[in-house]
């Protein structure tokens, strides 16, 4: 990314055309929050594109380092919001993990119905923000009426509809409540009749796949060498699903297919994102009807000193692959944490797959990156 | 007092009075049905979106965009520094009144008509061309990188669909022999000239109707505006009347080319099969029922699809819709030539 650069990187000399420079963002519609991008135009054509990060830098990991390890599970709701209930497992897992604690099936079934959840409802809410980056504005309300359900949900559950904070070292902060499984199923076979909706709104429209296909295409090879996971990469044919291949809670004992796709553009990627919808809802029917009884955490020490040594831990969050790296010197602090965020990588890739395409071409390709800006910056 | 009452008895008797009268109403009535549209619009964005749609202001939300006027009236212009003033200033003017020209044509009833022009059609076409001027100079001027792209995305569109709007109407035009809106309608006595001229009359009318809608740069074509690419395209820099100038402007013109295509295709102020030819009056409710059908139709496009890209709008009027055009301008000469026009 390095430092922003206020001139176009070459300019022709003469009355032949000539590139200029324009700023999108920090506060621009499609860069879905406080992104800057430097970019370099010759017309319409994009020349360059030049992420500027820093304006939601909050220091979220120098934080971490004089925080309690319970502490640190709240700090992560505040990346990538939309997948805090991931987010805030990833810690958990991690620290115990460095206990050697067993938690009990209760609480792994749990978390694994409310992270699959969460992938829905990050999913739908990138829908309909995906509608709007190309001009039809009807999705954005469509896809928030289905996510409202799960939000309402949440709210019944632990108290809150964005930043959770349900997941605490040891299991969870209270057990799910009594409505809890009636309100999944509700859920379950009203968002699998308004999935097809969205196919019937969107996927088929003539425009949206002129608009996508074959735009910003990402190969399986930059795939790997960008680092990309999630979606993004799963949409270029390379298998990356961290739930397949390095299951954590109850995701062991779960049958599902991993959304693939070959062609790499922007419409594969959207392809890949609605494919997860059907497998998150597939997930979570083969859960909820047999949540095993039991405690819903285990006692820690009130003050967690995790032994000395180096710890990680990897989920798979909506957007791709999210790993907790704590070092630890056996005091109740952690000495250095690291967070690897999805987005950070995959928007790495934009320079790469958007120079050569038009304006809406890079909104295009952003909108199915899927970036949340406070995950990039941290 | 003499020479006053002589100067009002000069204004009396050469219409100029009339003419400043009738003027007066036209432009409040429009600027109120300017107003009411905005609110339909965002009533029918409402239906479509699970939506309730604005409902505090008077009842079911009527002054809704009456206060929001207010608003703009009372706000403080603001512009850039940098912008070229002069330009900069006039641009909205421009825009909005080309406009209300435009309205002045419009056979409302058979009474009701500000001016009888025998060459209305081709009047609404020139006066249309006009009005991109304004967006173009308001882009230009306004010192903006986002607001020049608009602009001249705004150029590049409004030239290219002003040839198939144009042509989707003088194909209709061979079918009336008359340029002059009265007349178009006297013909249409026996039979709309979507029934009169069945196929190619068909096909003109969806080219048109395609071709209106990004004439007023409305979605699926609102690449000058194109606010999660532009942010909000040639008016990036207005403010206040200024921009609620072209905010009206946009609504007055879908309605300018909704009422052309009931003037021109669906007979008018004609009511269908005649049933309501013994009350003149009743003209005006079927010419109003017809032009806020095909407005809706427009809101209906805006509010269900995506946006085209740049590229895609030119290829879709240059590759598909002119050389259909020209094959239908040929067709239905053809038809008209070989009497094969249905008459009722």
């Amino acid at each position: 990314m390095g430092t922003a650069t206020l001139e176009p990187t070459s300019i022709k000399k003469g009355f032949k055309s000539e590139e200029y420079f324009i700023n999108m963002g920090p506060q621009h519609p499609a860069t879905h929050g406080v992104l800057r991008l430097l970019l370099t135009i010759d017309g319409e054509i994009i020349k360059k594109v030049d992420p500027d990060l820093g304006y939601i830098h909050r220091s979220i990991e120098k934080m971490c380092e004089s925080n309690s390890y319970q502490q640190i599970v709240h700090l992560t709701d505040r990346l990538d919001y939309l997948s805090s209930h991931i987010n805030n497992e990833a810690v958990c897992l991690c620290v115990e993990n460095a206990l050697e604690l067993e938690v009990p099936e209760r609480v792994k079934v749990i978390r694994t119905i409310l992270g699959e959840l969460t992938r829905i409802a990050s999913h739908t809410l990138w829908w309909g923000v995906m509608g709007m980056d190309v001009g039809a504005f009807s999705s954005y309300f469509y896809g928030f009426r289905d996510r409202e359900m799960i939000n309402d949900i949440f709210e019944e559950t632990c108290g809150a509809r964005l930043t959770m904070n349900y997941n605490i070292p040891g299991g969870l902060m209270q057990d799910i409540h009594p409505n809890f499984v009636k309100r999944v199923k509700e859920f379950i076979p009203h968002f699998r009749s308004k999935l097809p909706e969205y196919d019937r709104l969107l996927t088929g429209n003539i425009i949206f796949q002129k608009r996508t296909k074959g735009v910003g295409v990402l190969s399986k090879e930059d795939a790997i060498n960008f680092g990309a996971s999630g979606p993004v990469a799963r949409a270029s044919g390379y298998s990356c699903d961290v739930r397949k291949y390095h299951p954590y809670s109850a995701l062991d004992k779960i049958n599902f297919t991993e959304a693939l796709d070959t062609t790499g553009d922007s419409f594969a990627r959207y392809k890949v994102r609605i494919a997860e919808m059907w497998e998150s809802l597939a997930i979570i029917e083969q859960l909820i009807d047999n949540i095993p009884e039991g405690d819903h955490k285990v006692a820690t020490n009130a003050v967690i000193k995790l032994p000395k040594g180096e710890f990680y831990q990897k989920v798979e969050t909506a957007r791709g692959e999210f790993g907790v790296y704590i070092i630890s010197t056996g005091t109740k602090n952690p000495y250095r944490v690291k967070f690897r965020s999805p987005g950070l990588s995959n928007l790495s890739l934009l320079n790469h797959i958007a120079v050569g395409g038009k304006i809406g071409d890079l909104v295009a390709t952003m909108a199915t990156i899927d970036i949340v800006v406070p995950d990039i910056d941290r | 007092m003499n020479s006053i009452s002589n100067m009002i008895d000069w204004f009396v008797s050469t219409g100029v009075l009339n003419m400043a009268m009738i003027a007066l109403i036209y432009l409040t009535v429009f600027a109120v049905l300017g107003l009411f549209l905005v609110l339909l619009e965002r009533k029918v964005a409402a239906w479509f979106q699970l939506r309730i749609g604005p409902n505090r202001v008077g009842y079911l939300g009527l002054f809704q965009t009456i206060a929001d006027a207010l608003k703009l009236v009372s706000k403080e212009l603001t512009g850039t520094v940098k912008a070229d003033k002069f330009l900069y200033n006039l641009a909205p003017y421009f825009v909005i009144v080309t406009s209300l020209m435009a309205l002045a044509v419009f056979p409302f009833t058979r009474d009701l008509q500000a001016f009888d022009i025998n060459i209305g059609v081709f009047f609404l076409v020139a006066i249309s061309s006009i009005g991109v001027i304004g967006i173009l100079l308001g882009g230009w001027s306004s010192n903006n990188k986002f607001a020049l792209i608009g602009a001249m995305r705004s150029g590049v569109q409004t030239i290219s669909y002003e040839l198939s709007v144009g042509i989707s109407l003088l194909t209709m035009v061979i079918l009336t022999g008359s340029l002059q809106l009265s007349e178009i309608i006297e013909v249409q006595k026996s039979g709309w000239l979507i029934v009169q001229g069945h196929i190619p009359a068909i096909i003109a009318f969806m080219i048109y109707m395609i071709a209106g809608t990004a004439e007023t740069n409305r979605a699926p074509f609102d690449m000058v505006e194109a606010e999660s690419e532009l942010g909000a395209g040639y008016h990036t820099e207005y403010s206040g009347m200024k921009f609620a100038y072209f905010f009206l402007a946009e609504f007055i013109n879908m309605f300018i080319i909704a009422a052309l295509a009931t003037t021109v295709f669906f007979g008018g102020w004609l009511s269908p099969f005649g049933i309501t030819d013994s009350l003149p009056w009743m003209g005006l409710f079927w010419f109003l029922a017809k032009t806020f059908v095909l407005v809706f139709l427009m809101m209906w496009f805006r509010w269900t699809f995506p946006r085209l890209r740049v590229d895609q709008l030119l290829t879709l009027e240059w590759k598909y819709l002119l050389p259909i055009n020209l094959v239908n301008l040929v067709l239905m000469a053809v038809i008209v030539w070989l009497n094969l026009t249905i008459q009722i």
